[in-house]
């Protein structure tokens, strides 16, 4: 019995072994990441807000900066960039990272699809125009499509519900949505993609 | 008759900027505070205005100035909370997008009243194009004298930043807002200490939402006496209502406390009734977190009486028959509505927003989110619906922030007012059409 026990455990943390720890937290590429020095200007200034030696609560929004300037989202790079920047460790870098939904850990589309699922907007019609995004971009929510265009999320109430069903795209709302304007705003952007500089409303411009 | 404090010049063209804002007589308040009044007078004239915390817990606002810890050698600090993420609610959206110098003002006359010489406002990071709106405005307000060293040639001098967050519900409990704009994550801390004793970077810090300080110019123009002769009773002055929902006019009123529920609802110049012509089954009236009420209890109490847009009537006969004004989330919905579905949905969204520090909030929202979602597919038992009551009883109360009861209460008044709904669903999951 004791052997077969045994057994047991041994197989286990065999198939724990086997198991590549994959998490986007745990992949470290040493690229070199800076911003460039027009938003550094702007960073420094946003860092000069807040009291001497309190640096660390500029964190939140130079991560907006930083999802923006590196690849739409938060690669281990980028956080320990961050950390450096503001002199403090990495891991406060990523507990905060982790805990709210607007920072993304994996990469993400061009454009970011962000559609309201909660109550207000769902009794309106929000799940159907879900559905609608779904099927009109081939592609389940959380999910990125093949030519990199557009990634799908769900999100919680975005405060627009008094024109709902809303979504939000690269933080632009989009208000009182039916299949007709979705078409609409969808071929839009992807019109917009073959540009060379596609319009877009950015952090480190909104902050000041 | 319809009297109004915030919106009055909303419909005056370019009044989101300086010059305009300013002709129709924007930023006297400042100017009268700072000449003539010491900053205990200006405390003094909101205690008697009677105004009330707008971000829905109702807290005086003049009594939760008076607590700020005058002892303390630390700098301290306004918040302005415009993290405004109840689901139902855009009021605050609304009016920093058309009138952001109202906030502007409102928060220098409260600055200097608690002596604070840095404000910071809170912006949830949804609210990205209002940051750009803030922060016009702000600047506006610096280049005219109204912020920055000596303001107007006196003695005081205040700065005013603009914060953001990144999607997290949480983060609108005050003591979440402080630790995120510390930069870390939103978990409410444990009280006492209050934030008016040690709250930002360890100095006094009061957390106010956006439209309890837009009110503060009003207040400080005319007196409080004169504020507390708007609205009804103990629940004075104007409040903005989010409507949303089936309804025919969704968007953001102000009424004047004291207005009937049926009016409000019904009006023209307000929702203007059900869409569609159907029927009214049941609304929320204070945003996600309060008690959902049935069509027979939301336009009268359980006596019989008018219910009316007060903190007090809204609330009369607890949670067994009333509810709460809340931050006036106002969702209304028709016969078509299924409320399994909807308490389902609410119970995922408080699932997702629980911070996670407390076992019975992290653990019990994604139970109850779980049973609800059994029963709304079909496979629900009996029992569940007992299960579903049994803990919500045992989150609420027993979490350090408000959000545990948040999340309780919407699934505990569901099955409370619509009991049969849930035992139609587990009995004859076909029926519902949803």
């Amino acid at each position: 019995m004791w052997s077969s026990y045994h057994d047991i455990v041994l197989r286990f943390y065999k198939r724990m072994l086997d198991k590549k720890i994959n998490h986007p937290l745990h992949e470290k590429k040493n690229k070199v990441v800076c911003f460039s020095d027009t938003t550094m200007e702007k960073v420094q200034k946003i860092i000069a807000r807040y009291p001497e030696g309190r640096q660390k609560s500029a964190l939140l929004p130079l991560l907006h900066i930083a999802q923006e300037e590196f690849e739409g989202y938060l690669s281990v790079d980028v956080m320990d960039y961050i950390a450096e920047l503001l002199s403090i460790q990495p891991i406060e870098v990523y507990e905060v990272a982790t805990f709210y939904s607007q920072y993304y850990l994996d990469p993400v589309g061009k454009n970011v699809i962000e559609i309201c699922r909660t109550g207000p907007c769902a009794i309106c019609g929000g799940e159907k125009m879900q559905e609608y995004v779904e099927q009109r971009l081939n592609i389940k929510t959380g999910e990125t499509t093949p030519d990199g265009l557009f990634t799908l999320k769900a999100v919680e109430c975005l405060g627009a519900c008094g024109s709902a069903p809303v979504m939000q795209i690269n933080t632009e709302f989009h208000e009182f949505l039916t299949k007709e304007k979705i078409d609409q705003i969808l071929d839009e952007l992807t019109l917009k993609a073959k540009e060379e500089k596609p319009e877009k409303s950015l952090w480190k411009e909104k902050f000041f | 008759m319809e009297r109004k404090i915030l919106l009055k010049n909303i419909a005056v063209p370019g009044i989101r900027t300086f010059e305009v804002f300013r002709s129709t007589g924007g930023y006297r308040s400042v100017e009268k505070a700072l000449k003539t009044m010491s900053p205990d007078e200006v405390v003094e004239e909101v205690k008697k205005s009677g105004l009330r915390g707008r971000g829905g817990a109702g807290f005086p606002a003049g009594m939760k100035w008076s607590f700020i810890d005058k002892k303390s050698n630390k700098p301290r600090y306004l918040i302005c909370n415009a993290d405004e993420s109840e689901p139902g609610t855009f009021k605050d959206r609304y009016l920093m997008e058309k009138i952001p110098h109202l906030l502007i003002e409102g928060m220098i006359c409260s600055c200097y009243a608690l002596g604070a010489k840095t404000g910071y406002i809170y912006v949830r990071g949804e609210y990205k194009y209002i940051i750009g709106i803030l922060n016009e405005a702000i600047r506006e307000a610096y280049a005219n004298g109204f912020l920055g060293n000596n303001i107007l040639g006196s003695s005081y001098s205040l700065d005013i930043h603009v914060h953001s967050g990144a999607g997290a519900y949480i983060c609108g409990e005050e003591t979440a807002m402080i630790e995120s704009l510390e930069g870390k994550r939103g978990n409410p801390r444990i009280k006492p200490p209050f934030p008016a004793v040690v709250g930002l970077y360890g100095g006094p810090t009061v957390v106010n939402n956006v439209e309890t300080l837009a009110n503060i110019g009003f207040i400080v123009n005319h007196g409080g006496t004169e504020y507390a002769r708007y609205g009804s009773g103990k629940s004075t002055g104007t409040k903005l209502i989010s409507a949303c929902g089936n309804i025919n006019n969704p968007g953001v009123y102000e009424i004047e406390l004291g207005l009937s529920v049926r009016q409000f609802l019904y009006d023209e110049q307000y929702c203007g009734g059900i869409k569609n012509s159907k029927e009214l089954k049941a609304v929320i009236a204070g945003g996600s977190s309060v008690p959902i009420l049935p069509k027979e209890l939301i336009l009268q109490n359980a006596t019989g009486e008018e219910r009316l847009f007060t903190y007090e009537s809204l609330a009369d006969g607890g949670f067994v028959s009333g509810t709460m004004l809340g931050s006036g989330g106002f969702i209304v919905y028709d016969e078509d509505a299924c409320i399994v579905r909807n308490t389902w949905n609410l119970a995922r969204f408080y699932h997702h927003e629980s911070c996670g520090q407390c076992s019975p909030c992290r653990e019990g929202t994604g139970w109850m989110e779980n049973v609800l979602h059994r029963i709304e597919n079909g496979q629900g038992r009996t029992k569940d619906i007992d299960l579903l009551v049994s803990i919500a009883a045992k989150i609420e109360g027993n979490t350090i922030c408000p959000l545990g009861d948040a999340a309780a209460w919407p699934v505990a008044s569901a099955i409370r007012h619509f009991r049969h709904e849930f035992e139609e669903h587990v009995l004859h999951p076909e029926r519902c059409g949803h």
